[in-house]
């Protein structure tokens, strides 16, 4: 029987021929933890006084900075404090980087046949490049400063292929809350999944690292998408050292394939209060206060130029407001330069800098009791954007700019005829 | 890591996430006093005041998902949560929860909030005291017992690292 691309990566990282279901000790190539998660780690660590695996370390302060109160600064100094104690060279200050898993790939440490750690659940994000990838505790991000390896259960594998053109308006973040709505939030629990076809090899990078993201929220360990040629045009002059692709074998042993045809899958929206519940935006119609466009999901420049193809020459409408957070300073550099920003600020919406911001309730967009937001981000639980009384709709860019137009939630064909 | 708990029941159903357990706002900080403070505090306000040490939460299917928090099994330990009983886990939780020596148990548990329930570690035993129905459990697979009764993730790197100093 042929091997998953889980399987053959945790045998080749673990020095043995494994498969689903065994528990293996692995080499891990990258470790990256972020100013939430970070501080537990750097007492744990401290606590082994064993010297720092430092060019495997990533540390990158994104969620509470710049800092919104004391003690989010207090926690972002602590990180600081550890990046100049151990010389960790892979530190992004504040000004420099942005949304961590975006800076992951951006600075060439994803890249193909990799295992990457992150003490953030959507760390699982680099699978869009081929590597295996999973979101980790603070206290198993110090064992892995100290030793470089992490225990693994070898993932039973689901396999899901998409062939076929998509409609207008329809993106990465469609395919992949699609999918959700039809295995559930736990669907793909302690899995990977591999997600493949003829529509996945025709997506920008862009879109898969959204699909790859938000394989979490179906439970997933990791979601892994077949590296090819794209993957390597994005990383040629880009990627940090050399990197091996892995890929399937043709008779590998999946628990559940599923087929779906593009055509069919359409602009959509998850409503409150799991990711799973899912339902074509054209049918949501529900009226908004906020619009927010960022994240890790959905804060790269493809992203902006999705919303702004809408927005350009309109205007958001009175009694709602758009924040637009770019992931990292390179997508809001380049959002300058394409006039993104511009059609943006003109339409009335806020830009700031690059932050995680309201995605998870930290500031800058917090929502009211009672009050709506449709969110280009990841997670729509009870309370995850501000008061328990409040409701996240999760959608595409596009879905998110039209319906920052049209006050309520709307399919983007709506807006623009 | 004792063996035996014993504890009344704080009842919860699917898909409990770690935003609910402690809300983004509150991590601010690792002390597991401090997060006890406000765990549950939208989903269940002013539960934490009333958590007694040793209490145990059962609950539905795919416990702990969503976010990598490991201020969520600290901040049940810190409440004196002593162990939580759930039809799934959602993995990252289930990780971090055995990494800080928190006890996990993958049941299906008939039995209503404020009951009182006996686990046996070892056994692979629930017994609800209510209803007198007992449920049994499968053990951790030998690489996770062994964490378990090392007392989590960092005894066992520990003694690793004194293991590669000693060669």
């Amino acid at each position: 029987m042929g091997k998953t691309i889980a399987e053959k990566m945790l045998s080749d990282k673990s020095g043995r021929d494994v498969e689903a279901g065994e528990i293996v000790e692995a080499r891990v190539d990258y470790v990256m933890v972020n100013d939430v998660t970070g501080p537990a780690a750097f007492d744990e660590f401290e606590s082994l006084r064993v010297p720092l695996l430092r060019d495997k370390v990533i540390l990158i302060p994104d969620h509470y900075v710049p800092n919104k109160d004391i003690a989010s600064a207090r926690q972002a100094k602590k990180m600081r404090d550890f990046a100049l104690r151990h010389d960790v060279d892979n530190y992004f200050e504040v000004g420099s980087g942005g949304v961590c898993h975006q800076l992951m790939i951006e600075e060439g440490f994803a890249a193909p046949g990799r295992l990457i750690v992150g003490a953030d659940s959507h760390t699982c994000s680099y699978g869009a490049l081929g590597a295996f990838s999973t979101g980790i505790g603070s206290t198993e991000a110090a064992t892995v400063f100290a030793r470089g390896v992490l225990w693994f259960k070898v993932p039973e594998s689901m396999r899901f292929t998409v062939d076929g053109g998509l409609g207008k308006h329809v993106m990465g973040k469609d395919i992949i809350l699609t999918m959700i709505g039809d295995i559930g939030v736990e669907g793909a629990l302690y899995r990977s999944m591999e997600v493949d076809g003829d529509t996945i090899s025709s997506l920008s990078l862009s879109d898969r690292i959204t699909i790859a993201n938000m394989g979490i929220e179906a439970g997933a360990k990791t979601c892994i998408i077949p590296p090819d040629r794209k993957v390597d045009d994005y990383l040629a002059g880009r990627v940090r050292g050399e990197y091996a692709p892995v890929f399937a074998d043709a008779d590998a042993d999946y628990m559940d394939s599923r087929q779906y045809d593009a055509a069919e899958i359409v602009p959509v929206v998850a409503k409150p209060h799991l990711p799973d519940n899912v339902a074509p935006a054209s049918e949501v119609g529900v009226t908004i206060d906020q619009a927010y466009l960022g994240s890790c999901t959905n804060g790269r420049i493809e992203d902006f130029r999705a919303a702004a193809a809408i927005m350009k020459g309109r205007k958001v409408r009175r009694g709602v407001r758009m924040i637009v957070v770019p992931a990292t300073k390179r997508v809001m550099e380049q959002a300058i330069e394409e006039g993104l920003v511009k059609i943006f600020m003109d339409a009335g919406a806020f830009v700031s800098g690059p932050t995680c911001g309201a995605c998870l309730g930290g500031y800058m967009g917090i929502l009211a009791p009672g009050e709506k937001c449709i969110s280009s981000t990841n997670r729509n639980f009870v309370g995850r954007m501000g008061d328990k009384g409040s409701e996240v709709y999760l959608a595409n860019p596009a879905v998110v700019a039209a319906s920052a137009v049209a006050g309520r939630i709307v399919d983007p064909s709506e807006v623009t005829g | 890591m004792k063996d035996k708990l014993s504890g009344r029941i704080w009842r919860f159903g699917d898909n409990v996430d770690t935003d609910q357990i402690i809300p983004a706002e509150y991590l601010v900080t690792m002390d597991s006093a401090e997060l006890a403070k406000h765990v549950f505090a939208k989903a269940r306000p002013g539960m934490s005041g009333k958590v007694s040490r040793g209490d145990i939460i059962v609950a539905g299917r795919n416990f702990g998902c969503g976010s990598s928090r490991e201020h969520a099994p600290r901040a049940l330990l810190g409440a004196g949560v002593s162990c939580v009983v759930a039809e799934s886990f959602a993995r990252i939780f289930f990780r971090n929860a055995i990494n800080i020596g928190l006890p996990v148990i993958q049941a299906s548990v008939d039995a209503a909030e404020g009951d009182t329930v006996s686990v046996d570690l070892k056994a692979g035993k629930i017994i609800v005291e209510q209803s007198g129905e007992e449920y049994g459990f499968q053990s951790y697979p030998p690489f996770v017992m062994m964490l378990v009764e090392k007392g989590g993730l960092m005894p066992y790197t520990k003694e690793m690292l004194q293991c590669r100093r000693s060669q």
